[in-house]
């Protein structure tokens, strides 16, 4: 009884010492511990979230809950007419953030945004692998050092790229993570007291918030940067508490732990926005779960053969057992939120019927084969295995009989990409920079293949379209060249379209002004909380 | 006894050199290529590919690829977290103790709930209250932790708000780790609200992590006081006259514990597994979560040398065990 008591007192303390503080404070339960805090080798989403939303800014940045480029260090920025010369102009008067570790004696400058590339790209250059085993994932999987013919300082405020080919997505790649700017004064003096690794812990950025703390898989706090370029952030703390496990988070939620989260567990859903201490914000996301064929193995080279199983498939069903709603239907490649989504496509209607005949016309009888079910659930598949279920049962109606089949993550992708692998595989991809290219050119290119064009699939007509579009810099003209690509798309039937899921984000009422990124970042710019 | 303990000892060799193979195979055995893993979603270049597998010393035959992470250990190179890029040694020390105070709480919520039920079980062999608290503590034992932990956390935290849901201290209080035990820290920072609240945060995940130690321990004492009741020596004591509580607490009891010591000590192995469900459920920043991250991100240094150190943690714990035992009891040494 004494214990409780001084239990009661204790808390009671507790609540006047937090009462009495002063600074505005917004926590966010993320999902996982980040790998450290440069963005440039990092590739996961909770990685950027801690370090280039919140301690870095880029040349260019994705406009807040969209994909359109706006002006970031660069205040301005002249593309010449044959597309293969950017010329940035960069806002005067950026600071970097002073830390104990780091005190800038200049303003950010050309020397910052070419180290920060050349790093990356130069395999002389000191910092190319200055943490053991480092990789640029995103810079060459973007296929920068393949685009870029050289970057040049033409004055302190001016930096010049000039690209091997016109690439109409390079614009939207440099608003990536990857292509964050950091500090060239701070590597220097690292480089000079032989600490370099620090650079991946002790993070120097221009970025609206910079770090205070990170106490390994517990909490990273950082403190709004007062000389930030746009002006203070509304709020003065930002703390990610770092919750793995889904329903916990939830649980912190609704106990007022923290006051957003991302990535709910679907169970949860309803609970968290029933709740009326919460809000739960939802959106559509840029990305596709869909099935490839392998375009190169009979009989699944014959296209009759593709679309006779494609309507054999009830997606509808499928979404609303799978994705509990989360979820819409894919006609197309691209989510309708991408600028050239195709409407007028048509997609498959379900009819098992007309698929038996249509499969009868195509001489296939018995056909047997592997069906490929990713191990983990993805944002654009939450349960690979149950869809492989479904699949199954629905082409067992129509005579054809499939064998699930699955490995571990990294081998199952390993696997998927043999052009001899047997079987229809499924698969997905999430958009990085908002660009149709990152979808159609990505993932259907001939080159692609053995990449990630996990249906093996190099049509003349669609490569021609694809290649036009990513060299033309008009949007009109591009739109137009994919809109063609996606009716072709789905005369091919390369691929069953799946769905386009959606993403939620459940949060205290008190938070406001939270957008939500079709890219599925999470970045606290301009977020504030009512007192 | 120094001959006891010598002999203990040579046998820690052999122990470790076992250990080291089956953390080392163990992780070689999982599926997947650490190298892709590295990569991420876009994967790397053939040439990039053989560059970091010749880094790794992936190339290597694979007795050569152990006696190399042998001869690593041996110098204290436990290996650079493929994740991370830091030393694993480093990240394993930052976090053991925050699952050392986990598990100590753990361990004296079971025994101070557990030897007092034991203990009452067998005085009262057959009464409701023996079968009650056996009945208790077989579901105990047979309890998922993953469920019993997110059960008590909705029940406790969510609902009634009395404790924290997860994390290791409000986050509002910003201390700089000393000692790297929030309790001892809190103290040390002489913060007497942010020592009250880390307490309040170890309550439920101790509770979690202690219900299975718990039922054990319970029931190892009852029956090993069971056992002890039933010897001379007790009735004699009963015979000469004294009180019941007498014979129990003093005659009995101190005879009892002498396994039921060695109980506890081999459910530390027990309790750093365990640790690895209840820190996850709990966020807490300890080892057993970072196993758990760790394999999530197909990190397999940190995961082989975690294995490793774990495994050697309660190797030395079992040997103080033994060590305590004998000390305890003469008899063990000689045999």
């Amino acid at each position: 009884m004494k214990l409780m008591k001084t239990l009661m007192v204790a808390t009671a303390m507790t609540a006047v010492v937090v009462g009495t503080a002063q600074a505005k404070q917004l926590v966010y339960c993320s999902e996982a511990s980040p790998s450290h805090f440069d963005p440039g080798p990092q590739t996961g989403g909770n990685d950027f979230d801690a370090s280039a939303h919140t301690i870095y800014d880029r040349l260019v940045e994705f406009a807040p809950g969209s994909t359109e480029v706006v002006p970031g260090l660069a205040e301005s920025w002249e593309i010449s007419a044959d597309g293969l010369e950017y010329t940035f102009k960069l806002r005067p008067g950026v600071k970097f953030h002073t830390q104990p570790y780091f005190t800038p004696t200049r303003d950010m400058n050309a020397d910052d945004v070419i180290f920060s590339f050349e790093r990356q790209w130069k395999q002389d250059n000191p910092w190319y692998e200055y943490l053991p085993g480092m990789t640029w994932d995103y810079f060459q999987g973007m296929d920068m050092p393949g685009a870029i013919k050289s970057l040049e300082k033409v004055d302190d405020l001016t930096v010049k790229l000039t690209l091997n080919e016109a690439n109409a997505p390079m614009l939207a790649n440099l608003a990536m993570q990857f292509a964050s700017v950091v500090s060239k004064e701070y590597a220097d003096q690292l480089a000079a007291s032989g600490d370099m690794a620090s650079f991946s812990t002790q993070p120097v950025g221009t970025g609206p918030f910079q770090l205070v703390d990170y106490q390994l898989d517990s909490v990273i706090r950082y403190q709004a940067f007062p000389d930030y370029f746009a002006g203070k952030q509304p709020i003065d703390d930002l703390i990610f508490a770092i919750t793995t496990d889904a329903s916990v988070r939830a649980q912190r939620l609704i106990a007022g732990e923290c006051d957003i989260m991302p990535y709910p567990a679907p169970a949860d859903i309803p609970t968290l926005q029933g709740n009326d201490k919460l809000t739960v914000l939802e959106a559509e996301g840029l990305n596709i779960g869909y099935m490839a064929y392998n375009t190169t193995e009979a009989p699944f080279d014959n296209v009759n053969v593709r679309k006779a199983l494609s309507m054999a498939v009830d997606k509808q069903a499928i979404v609303d057992a799978v994705y509990e709603g989360a979820g819409q239907v894919a006609k197309n490649l691209i989510p309708p939120t991408m600028w050239s989504y195709n409407d007028a496509v048509v997609d498959h209607v379900y009819d098992p019927e007309a698929a038996k005949k249509l499969l009868e016309e195509a001489g296939v009888s018995g056909l047997t084969t592997d069906l490929w079910a990713m191990p983990v659930s993805r944002p654009y598949n939450p349960n690979a295995q149950r869809v492989a279920e479904l699949i199954q049962a629905d082409w067992a109606a129509i005579g054809v009989t499939a064998n699930i089949v699955s490995y571990e993550w990294t081998e199952y992708r390993e696997r998927g990409k043999q052009e001899d692998r047997k079987g229809p595989f499924q698969i997905g991809w999430s958009g990085d920079n908002g660009d149709p290219d990152n979808f159609f050119g990505t993932l259907f290119s001939c080159a692609a293949i053995g990449v990630s064009n996990y249906a093996s699939w190099c049509n003349e007509e669609f490569e021609a379209l694809i290649q036009k579009a990513k060299a033309t810099t008009d949007q009109a003209e591009r739109t137009a060249l994919y809109e063609q690509a996606q009716v072709l798309f789905k005369q091919e039937e390369p691929v069953l379209t799946l769905a386009h899921s959606k993403v939620f984000m459940p949060m205290n009422k008190k938070v406001l002004n939270y957008t939500m990124s079709p890219l599925g970042t999470h970045s606290f710019v301009g977020v504030d909380v009512a007192e | 006894m120094l001959n006891y303990i010598l002999r203990k000892l040579a046998l820690i060799i052999p122990t470790l050199i076992g250990i080291s193979i089956c953390a080392f195979a163990f992780v070689r055995v999982l599926p997947g290529d650490p190298i892709l893993a590295m990569a991420g979603q876009h994967g790397v270049t053939p040439e990039r590919y053989e560059i970091l597998k010749e880094q790794f010393g992936y190339n290597l035959p694979i007795w050569q690829q152990y006696f190399n992470y042998v001869g690593g250990l041996l110098q204290g190179d436990f290996g650079v977290s493929l994740a991370t890029k830091r030393p694993v040694l480093n990240e394993f020390f930052t976090l053991f103790p925050a699952t050392v105070e986990l598990a100590l709480m753990a361990m004296l919520f079971a025994v101070v709930i557990g030897v007092p039920f034991g203990v009452l079980a067998a005085v009262k062999r057959g009464s409701w209250i023996d079968q009650l608290s056996m009945s208790v503590a077989l579901a105990g034992y047979s309890m998922p932790i993953f469920w019993w932990g997110l059960l008590l956390m909705m029940f406790f935290s969510a609902y009634l708000g009395w404790t924290p849901v997860s994390g290791r201290i409000a986050l509002s209080f910003f201390l700089k780790p000393i000692t790297g035990f929030m309790l001892i820290d809190t103290l040390l920072h002489g913060n007497w609200p942010a020592f009250v609240s880390a307490l309040r945060h170890l309550i439920l995940p101790a509770i979690v992590l202690g219900t299975i130690p718990l039922a054990v321990i319970a029931r190892q004492t009852r029956s090993a006081m069971l056992e002890v009741l039933g010897e001379d020596y007790v009735r004699t004591a009963k015979a000469k006259g004294l009180s019941s509580r007498r014979v129990v607490n003093v005659h009995a009891l101190r005879n009892a514990m002498i396994p039921v010591i060695t109980t506890i000590g081999l459910q530390v192995g027990l309790l750093l597994g365990g640790a690895i469900l209840t820190e996850t459920i709990f966020s807490w920043p300890g080892i057993g979560k970072w196993m758990i991250d760790s394999i999530s991100k197909r990190d397999y240094v940190a995961v082989q040398s975690g294995l490793f150190l774990i495994a050697c943690i309660v190797m030395v714990v079992n040997l103080i065990v033994d060590v305590l035992y004998a000390v305890i009891n003469p008899r063990i040494r000689v045999k």
